[in-house]
């Protein structure tokens, strides 16, 4: 099973079993995990899952593509390790993963 | 000039569940108007997500959002609905009596519709502008920070910043600048979503110093009493800089917040409006509502749901605008009068 940690942006941390092929967001919801909202269900469009990513795993995670890169536009406080966590795929390599959670999603 | 309109049921929201709900009751003889905060029917299919396709509409192994939309629009034609797109409704005000039930509704554009039942149909709730997290924000809105633009001769003279890479942005950067004082565009990066031209319109102006474009966000807001002189931006290199502005337009795309519903009078359960499952009525009698903002026991928000639920309001609101006339189940496959009604027999 693949772990995933949801820090949130006051400092409190979950980690949960992550089913390889979910999202990173589906995890949270199914794990009730509070500061990700995704509004519209994972149809990347409308931003409110927006995670940050731990340093030590941009590399991995990889880049956004062009379509969500246009949608964090919608997100508040963009950073360079930002994501939205709908377009994150869990695999194995993933084990382990950190994301934070922003102080207010769209 | 405000148009008034009188008819059997005002549905509030044109996403699915109010589309087919024209239809249900379109069977019956009973005449529909909607209404929706945003400028074409299909709510969130329409707005969010019209390209992405959804496998769970029954009938269908897969469809787009804008196609299902496009076919409810198809299948609910043959009885004439009336649209008011645009406007947002601001107040319900109770007419009638509980067995005869009447209502007005007034729109935020003054518009009001009298009608016999009104049926909720409103998802997650009005799309409204999302409004940046800036510490304070809200003591600036409506006299220096604005999101949506309502009259140009407003910023006349003014120094305006315009938060955003979208149309809305681009758009208001281009027809407020013949007569703001000073335009300043900023957003994150630099690269936009907006049509083409209009972002090399921007880069045009910024080249010949006609405008100013900043890579950054917004951190902090400096004034007094509502007005504002100058916004903190966190640049792209992580410096910080002060912007004087007089106003701040940020444009962050729209959010769904249940808006006005919640000032109805109606029962509300964590924003969401109890219903009860044989009529999808609301506590107040004649007002129903259906689909994603309503709540009971095991609901699910998927768009069948709403299909079922409207095709079960349509029964009791039958009783409510024919009270004298007794309701014959029938169906389109075999009813020479429902298919005369659908312009098919």
């Amino acid at each position: 099973m693949t772990k995933i940690t949801y820090n949130d942006a006051v400092g409190a941390s979950r980690t949960v079993d992550a089913q390889d092929g979910s999202t990173v967001m589906e995890t949270a919801i199914r794990n009730a995990i509070p500061g990700i909202e995704a509004e519209c269900g994972g149809a990347c469009a409308c931003a409110t899952c927006h995670v940050y990513v731990d340093d030590a795993w941009t590399e991995i995670v990889g880049k956004p593509s062009q379509m969500e890169e246009d949608m964090l536009d919608f997100a508040f406080e963009v950073r360079p390790t930002s994501r939205l966590s709908c377009q994150i795929k869990v695999a194995s390599n993933l084990d382990g993963l950190i994301v934070t959670t922003p102080a207010k999603q769209g | 000039m405000t148009e008034k309109f009188e008819t059997d049921v005002a549905i509030v929201g044109a996403g699915p569940a109010g589309l087919f709900l024209v239809f249900e009751l379109g069977l019956l003889d009973i005449k529909c108007h909607l209404v929706d905060i945003l400028s074409k029917p299909g709510g969130q299919c329409a707005e969010l997500y019209p390209e992405k396709p959804i496998y769970d509409i029954p009938g269908f192994p897969e469809i787009s959002a804008q196609g299902l939309v496009d076919n409810l629009i198809k299948q609910i034609q043959p009885f004439h609905p009336t649209f008011n797109m645009g406007e947002m409704v601001e107040s319900v005000e109770t007419l009638g009596t509980a067995g005869h039930p009447k209502f007005r509704i007034v729109t935020d554009a003054g518009t009001e519709i009298e009608s016999k039942c009104i049926v909720v149909a409103a998802g997650g709730g009005s799309f409204m502008p999302k409004k940046p997290p800036i510490p304070n924000i809200e003591a600036y809105e409506g006299r220096s920070v604005f999101y949506a633009v309502r009259k140009v001769e407003q910023f006349r003279g003014r120094r305006v910043t315009i938060v955003g890479g979208g149309d809305s942005a681009l758009d208001w950067v281009l027809n407020l600048h013949p007569v703001a004082e000073r335009i300043t565009l900023i957003h994150r990066r630099d690269a936009f979503r907006a049509a083409p031209h209009s972002v090399n319109a921007m880069r045009e102006l910024v080249a010949s110093g006609q405008m100013d474009f900043l890579l950054g966000q917004v951190s902090g807001l400096k004034g007094e009493d509502g007005r504002l002189s100058a916004l903190t931006v966190r640049k792209e290199t992580g410096d910080m800089v002060d912007i004087h502005t007089d106003d701040l337009l940020p444009f962050f795309g729209l959010t769904m917040k249940l808006g006005p519903i919640a000032g109805w009078g109606l029962d509300l359960h964590e924003n969401l409006i109890p219903a009860d499952t044989e009529k999808f009525e609301t506590s107040t009698p004649g007002i129903f509502a259906i689909g994603d903002i309503i709540t009971y026991p095991g609901k699910l928000k998927l768009i069948l749901s709403g299909f079922h639920e409207g095709a079960l309001a349509a029964q009791k609101i039958h009783r409510y605008v024919y009270p004298d006339k007794r309701l014959v189940f029938q169906y389109t496959t075999s009813s020479t009068s429902l298919q005369k009604k659908l312009g098919v027999g």
